[in-house]
C-alpha cells in the first residue's frame, strides 16, 4: 500500500478511538513538556551563566607576564604561579629573560586573533569633591569594558574617549562622596572630581643611560616639593600629581574590574589610554625597586609592563595566541580551562536534567505500547480482512508504526508548546521571587530550536520503538484466526 | 505435472491442526482441480474441512502438506508478501459474515482493495462505481453497513471482492446470514458473475469468472454449480459434475 493512503487509514483509525489515542497523545506531551522544561531549563542556566562569563571578558582574554628568572630568590613577583603556562624550552634558557616592554607589546598587539592589548594600570588616589577628600583607588579601563555587565544598569555613561578626563565612580565610592557633600549619588554627574596621585617619573639621563622623559600631560600639575621622593636610587622619581575628571557615570552594581590582574573593587574608574598617560605609581612599580636587574634595566630600556592583557576576537582564538606569545619568551595564563570545565559540568547537568525528563517519556510510552495491543485486539477481524483483501504483513506493520509515529509526532509537538508554557511559568515564577528579594529578573531558561526539534524527534522514535512489538504482532496475526474473532 | 488451464490444483492437500495432544485432520491428503472459468460447490457439514479448503486456496492458510497452483503458480510455496499479492490481484473472497468495515462507507469499503493494491487514485472512483452498479448498491455509496440489509451488505462484500477484477471468486457460504429470498438474489448475483449473459449480460469483464462456492445447502449447489464436490472429514467424499 503507498505511504499516502496508509497515512490516510491511520489518519482514519486514530480518529476512530478519539478519547483513547488523544490520552495517550497527552501521554506523551506531557512526557515531552517534562524533558523540554527540565532541558530548557538546564540550557539556559548554561546560556546565562557563559553569557555573564563571557561578557566578563575573562574567556577571551589571556594574561602576559614576563617569564620568571629561576635564578631569582624566592622566586616571586612573576608569572602566574602555579596556574602559568611557562614553557622555558620556549625560547633560550632561564637566563634569557625578555623584557615585556613597548616593542613586545605592539608584537603581540599584531598577532592574528588579537583585537586590544593593554596594560593594566591600578593606583592610589586622594579624590576631592569640592572639600571633600578621600583616599580610594584608582583603575584604568580599556574601550572594550564598556560591554561589561556592571555598565549596563549604570547611572550616566561610558568614557566618550580613551583619553577622555572623565571618571567612573563605584557604587560605594559615590555613596561615600555624595554623603561628605550631602547631596544625592546622582546629583554627582557632571561634577568635578580632582585625583592627587604619586606620579612615576623617568629618571633624567645623567643617573640613568638613556630614557626619555615621558611627555606631560594637558592639565596635570606637578605639586611644590615633587622632588623630595625622587632620589632613593631607582631609574625614576616620583612626583606628587593631581588631576582634575568630570564625572559621567556612577556603577549601581557589578565590579567592571574583576580578573587575575586583581583589580577589583576599585573605587573609580578612568580611561585606560589616559591612566597610562598618567603614569601613576602602582605596586609593580616597588616590585621593580626591589629587583635589582630591573631598577636598572627599567631606566636603560624604557617602559617595562609587569603584565598585560590582550583580548582575542573570540574564545576560540584564546589557544593560538597563548602559543605565539609563549614562543615570543612569555608567559601566559587564560581561563580557557575554567570553560571546559564549566562546559563539562553543563554538559553532566543537562544530562541528569534529560535522564529525569525521560522518565515521564518513558511511561508514556508504556502508553503508547498499550494503546496500540489494545487497538490489535479491538482491530483483530479488520487486520483480517485487510490482509484476506491483499494487504502484506509490512502493510499492517506500516500501518500500526504510522499510527504510533503520529501519536508520537503531535504528542512532540504539544509537548513543546506545553513545555515552553511550563518554562515560561517557571521564568515568570523566578523573576517575580528574584524581585521580592531585590534581585533583577534574570532569563535563566531557554528553548532553543534544536531542543524543539529534537524533543519532537525523540518523541517520535520513542513511539516508533514502542510501536515495534504491537505493530510487529499485528503483521504476523493469522489473517483465519482473525476472521473468526468476535 | 500439468496446471496449465486449471484455476486451482491442490495435490494431495492436508491441513492438520494440534490441539493439546490431539491432531484435527481438517483436510487430509485431498487432490483436486479446479479449471478456469468452472462453477464448483464445495459441500461437506459444518466441520467437514470444506471452509478451511478454501482457506488454503485463497492462500490465507498453508496446507501443512502438499502443494496448490493457483493459475500454475504454487502458492504453497509463496512468500508472505506473493501471496498478498497474489490475493490481491487474482481472488476475490466473499465471507458469510460480509466483514465489511463498519466505520467506513461502502464506497469506502469497496476501495480498500485499490488501496491495497495500489490502484492509481485517479482510477479509483469509476473503479468503485463500476463495482457498486454491478451489484446495484450506486444509490447507497455514502451509507454505513450498519444502515443496510444484510443482503445488501452481502452484495457491497461481492462488490469488493469484484472492484480488483480478479479471475476468480471464492465465496464461503455467502447466503448463511441470510433469509432464503435474499440468498437467492446473492446466488442470482453470483451466477450473473459467472454466466454475465445470464445476469445484466452488460459486463464482458465478469465473463469466465471461476466461482468457489463453499455450502452447505445442497439446493443451492444443485442449482448453481457446474461441479459438487462433496468433502467429509477433510477427504472428498463425493464429485459430481452436472
Amino acid at each position: 500500500m503507498k505511504t499516502g493512503d496508509l497515512m490516510e487509514l491511520a489518519s482514519r483509525n486514530l480518529r476512530e478511538a478519539l478519547l483513547r489515542n488523544t490520552l495517550t497523545t497527552l501521554g506523551i506531551a506531557v512526557g515531552v513538556a517534562s524533558l523540554v522544561a527540565m532541558l530548557s531549563l538546564g540550557v539556559g542556566l548554561q546560556a546565562f551563566a557563559s553569557q555573564r562569563l563571557e561578557r566578563t571578558g575573562l574567556f577571551d582574554s589571556v594574561y602576559v607576564r614576563p617569564r620568571q628568572s629561576a635564578a631569582r630568590p624566592g622566586g616571586g613577583g612573576g608569572g602566574f604561579g602555579r596556574q602559568q603556562n611557562d614553557d622555558s624550552s620556549a625560547v633560550g634558557g632561564p637566563d634569557e629573560i625578555r623584557p615585556l616592554d613597548d616593542e613586545a607589546r605592539k608584537e603581540i598587539a599584531g598577532l592574528p586573533g588579537v583585537i586590544e592589548v593593554y596594560s593594566e594600570v591600578h593606583f592610589t588616589a586622594q579624590a576631592s569633591l569640592d572639600d571633600h577628600g578621600q583616599l580610594t583607588t584608582v583603575a584604568g579601563l580599556p574601550p572594550s569594558s564598556s560591554t561589561n555587565d556592571a555598565f549596563n544598569d549604570m547611572e550616566g555613561r561610558f568614557f566618550s574617549s580613551p583619553d577622555a578626563a572623565e571618571v567612573i565612580l563605584g557604587a560605594d565610592m559615590s555613596q561615600s562622596l555624595a554623603e561628605s557633600a550631602n547631596i544625592a549619588p546622582a546629583a554627582l554627574l557632571g561634577r568635578m572630581l580632582t585625583l592627587r596621585f604619586p606620579q612615576r617619573q623617568m629618571r633624567p639621563a645623567d643617573s640613568a643611560t638613556a630614557a626619555p622623559p615621558k611627555p606631560p600631560v594637558a592639565g596635570v600639575a606637578s605639586a611644590s616639593g615633587a622632588t623630595a621622593m625622587s632620589n632613593i636610587g631607582m631609574g625614576f622619581s616620583i612626583v606628587p600629581t593631581e588631576k582634575t575628571f568630570t564625572i559621567v557615570g556612577i556603577i549601581v552594581s557589578g565590579d567592571p574590574g574583576v580578573g587575575p590582574g586583581g583589580l577589583g573593587g576599585s573605587g573609580a574608574y578612568i580611561p585606560l589610554g589616559l591612566a597610562e598617560q598618567l603614569a601613576p605609581v602602582q605596586g609593580s612599580d616597588l616590585r621593580e625597586v626591589m629587583d635589582e636587574s630591573s631598577a636598572s634595566g627599567s631606566a636603560s630600556s624604557g617602559v617595562r609592563y609587569a603584565s598585560l592583557t590582550l583580548r582575542t576576537d573570540g574564545p576560540s582564538s584564546v589557544a593560538s595566541v597563548e602559543a605565539a606569545i609563549k614562543a615570543m619568551g612569555f608567559s601566559t595564563f587564560s581561563l580557557l580551562d575554567v570553560t571546559r570545565n564549566l562546559r563539562l559540568l553543563f554538559a553532566i547537568l543537562d544530562t541528569l536534567l534529560g535522564i529525569f525528563g525521560s522518565l515521564a517519556l518513558a511511561v508514556a510510552s508504556l502508553g503508547i505500547i498499550n494503546t496500540l495491543v489494545m487497538a490489535i485486539l479491538e482491530r483483530r477481524r479488520e487486520i483480517g480482512v485487510l490482509k484476506a483483501l491483499g494487504a502484506s504483513n509490512r502493510d499492517v506493520r506500516r500501518l500500526f508504526f504510522i499510527e504510533a509515529g503520529v501519536m508520537g509526532l503531535l504528542g512532540g509537538v504539544f509537548g513543546v508548546a506545553l513545555g515552553w508554557f511550563i518554562g515560561r511559568a517557571i521564568h515568570f515564577g523566578t523573576a517575580i521571587y528574584l524581585k521580592r528579594q531585590g534581585v533583577a529578573a534574570q532569563d535563566i531558561w531557554s528553548v532553543p530550536w534544536w531542543l524543539a526539534f529534537g524533543a519532537i524527534a525523540f518523541a517520535v522514535v520513542v513511539s516508533l520503538a514502542a510501536g515495534i512489538v504491537p505493530a510487529s504482532r499485528a503483521a504476523n496475526l493469522d489473517p483465519v484466526q482473525a476472521l473468526r474473532y468476535e | 505435472m500439468t496446471t496449465n488451464g486449471a484455476a486451482f490444483e491442490a495435490i494431495d492437500v492436508s491441513r492438520h491442526y494440534r490441539m493439546g495432544d490431539t491432531v484435527v485432520r481438517a483436510v487430509d491428503s485431498l487432490s483436486l482441480k479446479i479449471e478456469r472459468g468452472e462453477y464448483i460447490a464445495l459441500l461437506g457439514a459444518s466441520g467437514s474441512g470444506k471452509s478451511t479448503l478454501l482457506n488454503l486456496l485463497a492462500g490465507l492458510d498453508r496446507p501443512t502438506s502438499g502443494a496448490i497452483f493457483a493459475n500454475g503458480r504454487d502458492i504453497s510455496a509463496m512468500s508472505a508478501e506473493e501471496l498478498a499479492r497474489h490475493r490481491s490481484q487474482t481472488i476475490g473472497i466473499v465471507f458469510q459474515a460480509f466483514h465489511l468495515l463498519p466505520k467506513m462507507t461502502l464506497e469506502e469499503n469497496v476501495e480498500l482493495p485499490l488501496r491495497l493494491a495500489e490502484t492509481p487514485r485517479a482510477a479509483r472512483p469509476a473503479r468503485v462505481r463500476e463495482a457498486l452498479d454491478r451489484v446495484l448498491l450506486t444509490a447507497r455509496r455514502a451509507h454505513h453497513p450498519a444502515e443496510l440489509s444484510g443482503g445488501e451488505q452481502q452484495r457491497a462484500a461481492i462488490a469488493r471482492a469484484l472492484v480488483n477484477r480478479p479471475s476468480i471468486l471464492l465465496a464461503d457460504e455467502p447466503t448463511g446470514n441470510l433469509d432464503s429470498k435474499t440468498g437467492e438474489e446473492i446466488m442470482q448475483l453470483i451466477e450473473g458473475l459467472h454466466h454475465p449473459a445470464s445476469a445484466s449480460g452488460a459486463d464482458a469483464a465478469a465473463e469466465g469468472m471461476t466461482v468457489v462456492l463453499v455450502t452447505h445447502e445442497q439446493g443451492l449447489a444443485e442449482r448453481f454449480a457446474d461441479r459438487i464436490v462433496t468433502i467429509s472429514d477433510g477427504r472428498i467424499a463425493h464429485e459430481e459434475r452436472r
